[in-house]
């Protein structure tokens, strides 16, 4: 178990690496001056002369991997010199929406998507199984921001039950910051239900068949303990690396639906921050993002244990 | 009574048109095609024209317009006009021409490099373990952000917006690929060919690639559907393609400021989106279910 762990720790290192080399040459390899880009519209010739000076342009690439990334390991992402902060401040500042935002959305899901999935694998090719899998489908096919408008129209315009943007911080009153979170997670969680549902079916699906399933009907087990205790919980381990899978669609899903409902995080930030061409945050927040989401498949990958005792490493 | 026999490329073909999906998705996406195509002849006027007057009508809204020659010409705003007085009718429907040519352009490039990396990496020992911690290394960034950062180097534009999303979609490709070769290398025709001398560039052209075929097709289905989704999205947020080129993305950012009022700017050219992706989805799955149950995978 130890060692699996550590090599499991060890096999993500060189992935990260790459990723920080791409973002790192994302703004070295373009043409153009490296340290113009990073200050942007906005600087003068003082201020591009001392990123120059910081980045060590002159020296050779390697050695210039090597400053930015010794920065970025001790958490200084730069200035941002269109919000004239810096950029680990600002993703600080930005980052308590989009965690709710994801928390909720995921929340969502798993109540929604495991129980419909389920469901429809155990009444497979009947209506309500061709339903879910029809609902899958268009799920998947419908933008974010399409859901997420239709529902501010249908909600909010017309019906006024609920807020149509904005965010409030859970720091002020909890009431309003789930309020004004259920039309974006809803919004969010359609196509992550979709995905989520459909894999809970096939792998749900594929456990019924199982030997220990039909023993456990035989001894007379209620249909409800089957289902939740025997086959659920085999299933556990497809779904779960699936709901890791879906974080990068869930990341992009937050970038959009941040920026549909005016939600003041890291999504919006990236598209800010785009528009303003704002290199150093849009380095720090793909940068972030991708840690993330390698942090959070490698605590999957390392919870399976728990998840089945079967598996040992 | 005697059944001609059929070869299998012909029954995979008849399995292929019985499939529900692919009927109803391929219907609808080559009416769409056609709809793109014969953009000019379904009573569309110039998407960029502007009309101050006619600003912000709702749909099926009558007015007497000048067109180039100066003449009066009755013009009805089948769904509605946006901001700047432009017929949305006329922008959806020209719309689908930048759609159908990044989805096409995406899947054509993404295959052409993907395929090439993954012969190359399933094949070589030595090649495999670079390509494939490149790989890792970009599928850890999430596709929209990777194709966001890439388009923020360059100046919007229809080429940058494709450049983006292949460079988001290659790994996928050359993973499919690459388990496609390992699978088949292991096959005895590929060995006997070993055996025969075959050089390997010819080996894998002749024995390996006709085996990518079906999986790259259903593959490359599914990155239309994505890349259209993620062109609608860069636009959408202002970051794709030039806000003077009618695009689906483009109308509904266009439509943002004034949602509240005026929602057929988003709700039109957003139902043609879904019903897009819709349809190549579907086509996506029922070609999955008959060209190839094995190796192509949503994930």
């Amino acid at each position: 178990m130890g060692a699996y762990l550590f090599k499991r720790v060890l096999a993500t290192i060189p992935v990260m690496l790459f990723v920080a080399i791409f973002i790192f040459l994302l703004l070295r390899l373009t043409p153009g001056d490296p340290a113009a880009m990073i200050a942007g519209d906005f600087a003068n010739d003082q201020q591009i002369a001392e990123i120059r000076e910081r980045l060590g342009l002159e020296l050779p690439l390697w050695k210039q991997f090597g400053i930015w990334f010794g920065d970025v390991l001790r958490f200084e992402l730069g200035q941002s010199f269109y919000y004239k902060k810096e950029v680990s401040e600002l993703i600080r500042t930005r980052i308590e929406p989009t965690f709710s935002l994801s928390l909720m959305t995921i929340v969502l899901t798993v109540i929604i998507a495991v129980p419909m999935g389920t469901l429809a694998a155990y009444k497979q090719g009947s209506w309500f199984d061709r339903i879910i899998m029809g609902f899958s489908v268009l799920g998947f096919s419908v933008p974010v921001f399409v859901i997420g408008y239709a529902l501010i129209y249908i909600f909010s315009v017309q019906l006024g039950w609920l807020p149509v943007q904005g965010y409030q911080r859970i720091g002020d009153g909890i009431g309003g910051w789930a309020y004004r979170l259920i039309l974006p997670s809803v919004a969010l969680s359609v196509i992550f239900v979709a995905f989520i549902a459909r894999m809970t079916r096939t792998s749900v699906l594929e456990v019924l068949g199982e030997d220990y399933i039909r023993t456990a009907r035989a001894k007379g087990q209620t249909e409800t303990k089957v289902l939740m205790r025997h086959a659920l919980r085999n299933a556990a381990v497809p779904i779960v690396t699936v709901i890791g899978l879906a974080i990068a669609i869930l990341i992009g899903g937050v970038v959009v639906t941040e920026s549909v409902f005016t939600i003041p995080g890291l999504g919006l930030l990236t598209v800010e921050a785009v528009l303003n061409r704002d290199f150093p945050t849009i380095q720090a927040v793909i940068l972030f993002f991708s840690v993330i989401y390698v942090l959070i498949n490698l605590l999957i990958d390392i919870s399976y244990t728990f998840l089945d005792p079967r598996i040992r490493y | 009574m005697a059944i001609a026999a059929q070869s299998p490329f012909r029954q995979t073909l008849r399995r292929m048109f019985g499939n529900t999906s692919v009927r109803v998705g391929g219907t609808i996406a080559l009416l769409i095609l056609l709809m793109g195509l014969f953009a000019p002849f379904l009573g569309t006027r110039d998407p960029s024209d502007i009309s101050p007057r006619n600003r912000n009508k709702t749909p099926g809204y009558e007015a007497m317009v000048r067109d180039y020659d100066g003449n009066k010409i009755p013009v009805v705003y089948r769904m509605g006009s946006d901001t700047l007085g432009r017929d949305v009718y006329s922008r959806v429907v020209y719309g689908a021409r930048t759609s159908l040519i990044v989805g096409a352009a995406v899947a054509f490039l993404a295959i052409a490099v993907g395929l090439g990396l993954g012969l190359v990496a399933g094949y070589f020992r030595v090649a495999d373990g670079i390509i494939m911690r490149v790989m890792d290394g970009m599928m850890a960034i999430p596709a929209i952000l990777l194709a966001i950062a890439v388009v923020s180097l360059f100046s919007a534009g229809l080429t940058s917006v494709i450049v983006a999303i292949v460079v988001a979609e290659v790994p996928r490709v050359v993973r499919l690929v690459r388990s496609v070769v390992l699978s088949i290398r292991e096959e005895p025709y590929v060995e006997a060919a070993i055996t025969a001398g075959t050089p390997a560039p010819l080996l894998l052209v002749r024995h390996v690639l006709p085996n990518t075929v079906a999986p790259l097709i259903v593959q490359g289905t599914f990155i239309v559907a994505s890349a259209i989704i993620v062109e609608a999205i860069l636009s959408f947020l202002g970051i794709g393609i030039p806000p003077e080129i009618p695009t689906w993305g483009n109308i509904m950012a266009e439509g943002r400021q004034v949602f509240q009022l005026f929602p057929h700017n988003i709700l039109y050219p957003g139902v043609v989106l879904a019903l897009t992706v819709l349809s190549v989805n579907m086509l996506g799955d029922g070609l999955r279910d008959t060209l190839d149950p094995r190796f192509a995978k949503r994930v």
